[in-house]
């Protein structure tokens, strides 16, 4: 009792040891969090707004309109993954949900053709579409749908194939013999109505984020006619809402060295790894001098070096190798997160992370209100 | 023929029969009832016609009261008590539990989904003495919030600093 009292505070070499998560060839270790209170006897751990804004740590690696590379340090795996399934599953986007086919005679059907249009990913003015358009509200048992502009987007699609009389005769090929014999996203015309031709004008009307997607393959005499409504969803609903091709985090692998790998060995062990995560520098002449560095009479050699373990995929390569086996100590970091988003389009990448974080405060804030209305 | 109940089958045959009879004139369940007229008033009528007064009437309602979502489990004390929250996962149930546990005053604190198809999550909260459940369950919301706040904040700088080290 008296030892655990006189507990010295974990000196840093040990509060990062904390953090590593154990990577061996067969196993992973120390997968769990253990920073919470009562874990480590004389230790507090409990929260602390100032803590936690003293240990946070966001770094920008990439931010493309389309795709966002950012670690976000300190926090729990807990609030990390809730910030990614936010991203997936409550992100609200506008896409296609209603299609009224009034002539379909290409080769697709009315309902296959219909979810493809759903699929496909639009954008448009930032300020309309996020902060304008609202959620259809669900009608009363009986009652139509209250369709007005900030809650429909009206499309229509209209081709019709037909022979190019101008094609050369010995033509074969369809794209030029015929009209339309394409289908492409960027012939869904868009119908503004009411405030949406302010909010949607020039630049900012909604249109798709790629206009070559192809819809559907036609042939003369052919058509499609349809008129589609568009709603905001989220991705729990259906995975067209989801304002994210991919939204994902892994955790910052670690290499550690625990004793010198040289010459022939250092190389290979570098080809272990992908480019750029070992370098390969020469021992030193002080270091082959220090006693018990363990590279004595060994200057001018090469040894291998952790670079950029950023790069590293976790392979366990170097495991595999008995002459590496004990040398090297495999990881990833626990509190370090290397979120990776790639925007379908309608947001800005990085506005997506934004958006999560409002609405995991915002779910946080309705439900606080839920328990004071139950308490009463 | 439909499964009967017992008031059922002592009735008189003819009514069962009678029954049966009209059951057979209603359309099937898979029977969809003839729409009016919807798609001609959406295609040439013009369907967004009272805009602004309905907008004005929207963000009122954005304001109405929410159905009520989290419930005391019996069987709860002061001190230890589980909350059942409806239409809740594990987006939320993992990190209030992170939260809670980060609290001093929290014994002991899990969520569980009872069953995937039902869109349920009970959260178990026991606490030392001088506290409640429910403060508990309190102040993790309001950390959360607070959190959420520095996640921002700190993203926003960081997001700045880095637009300016790529132009410079």
């Amino acid at each position: 009792m008296l030892a655990l009292r006189m507990k010295k505070p974990p000196t840093e070499e040990e509060l990062e040891r904390r953090k590593i998560v154990g990577i061996n060839a067969e196993t992973v270790t120390h997968v769990t969090s253990t920073d919470f209170p009562g874990h480590y006897p004389q230790e507090e751990h409990f929260w602390d707004i100032n803590i936690f804004r003293d240990n946070l740590k966001v770094e920008f690696h990439k931010n493309d309109p389309l795709e966002v590379s950012f670690s976000l340090v300190g926090v729990d795996a807990s609030i990390a993954n809730a910030f990614r399934r936010i991203m997936i599953a409550d992100v609200p986007t506008v896409a296609i949900e209603t299609v009224l086919m009034e002539n379909n005679t290409s080769v697709i059907q009315d309902e296959v053709l219909a979810h493809r249009l759903g699929l496909i990913p639009f954008r448009g003015g930032k300020e309309g579409l996020h902060k304008f358009m609202n959620f259809l509200k669900k009608p009363a048992d009986g009652e139509d749908p209250q369709y007005v502009d900030y809650n429909t987007i009206q499309l229509s699609l209209n081709v019709d194939c037909t022979h190019n009389e101008d094609a050369a005769k010995d033509e074969e090929d369809p794209s030029k013999l015929y009209h339309h014999a394409n289908v492409y996203a960027s012939d869904i015309e868009f119908h503004p109505v009411g405030r949406q031709t302010k909010y949607f004008a020039g630049e900012d009307a909604i249109a798709p984020v790629n206009p070559e997607i192809l819809i559907a393959k036609l042939r003369p005499g052919q058509s499609i006619h349809c008129s589609m409504l568009m709603h905001k969803g989220v991705g729990s609903d259906h995975a067209k809402f989801s304002p994210v091709a991919t939204a994902s985090y892994r955790l910052l692998p670690t290499i550690k060295i625990k004793a010198p790998i040289l010459g022939k060995e250092a190389e290979k062990f570098a080809r272990c790894f992908p480019e750029g995560v070992i370098g390969l520098e020469k021992v030193t002449r002080k270091e082959a001098a220090q006693k018990g560095s363990e590279y004595e009479g060994h200057e001018g050699e090469l040894k291998a070096v952790v670079k950029d373990t950023m790069r590293d995929t976790v392979s366990r390569e170097c495991l595999r190798h008995d002459e590496f086996n004990k040398k090297v100590e495999l990881g990833r970091r626990r509190d370090h997160f290397i979120y990776s988003i790639e925007s379908a389009g309608q947001w800005n990448s990085d506005a997506i992370f934004l958006e999560s974080v409002a609405l995991f405060k915002e779910k946080a804030r309705k439900l606080e209100q839920q328990v004071v209305n139950m308490v009463r | 023929m439909a499964p009967k109940s017992k008031t059922q089958k002592e009735t008189p045959e003819e009514v069962v029969a009678s029954e049966a009879d009209v059951a057979m004139t209603e359309p099937p369940t898979s029977h969809q009832p003839a729409v009016e007229d919807e798609d001609a008033s959406m295609k040439d009528g013009d369907p967004f016609d009272d805009e602004e007064g309905q907008n004005a009437e929207d963000e009122d309602e954005d304001e109405e009261e929410e159905q009520q979502r989290v419930k005391l489990l019996p069987g709860s004390t002061p001190t230890a008590a589980s909350f059942e929250f409806l239409e809740e996962g594990h987006t939320l149930g993992n990190a209030l539990r992170y939260i809670i546990m980060k609290n001093p005053d929290v014994e002991f604190c899990a969520y569980a989904i009872p069953h995937p198809s039902e869109a349920k999550m009970n959260i178990r909260i026991q606490t030392y003495e001088g506290t409640t459940a429910v403060q508990a369950l309190e102040k993790g919301l309001k950390d959360l919030q607070d959190l959420s706040d520095v996640v921002t904040e700190k993203f926003k700088a960081s997001r700045e600093e880095f637009a300016a080290r790529m132009s410079a």
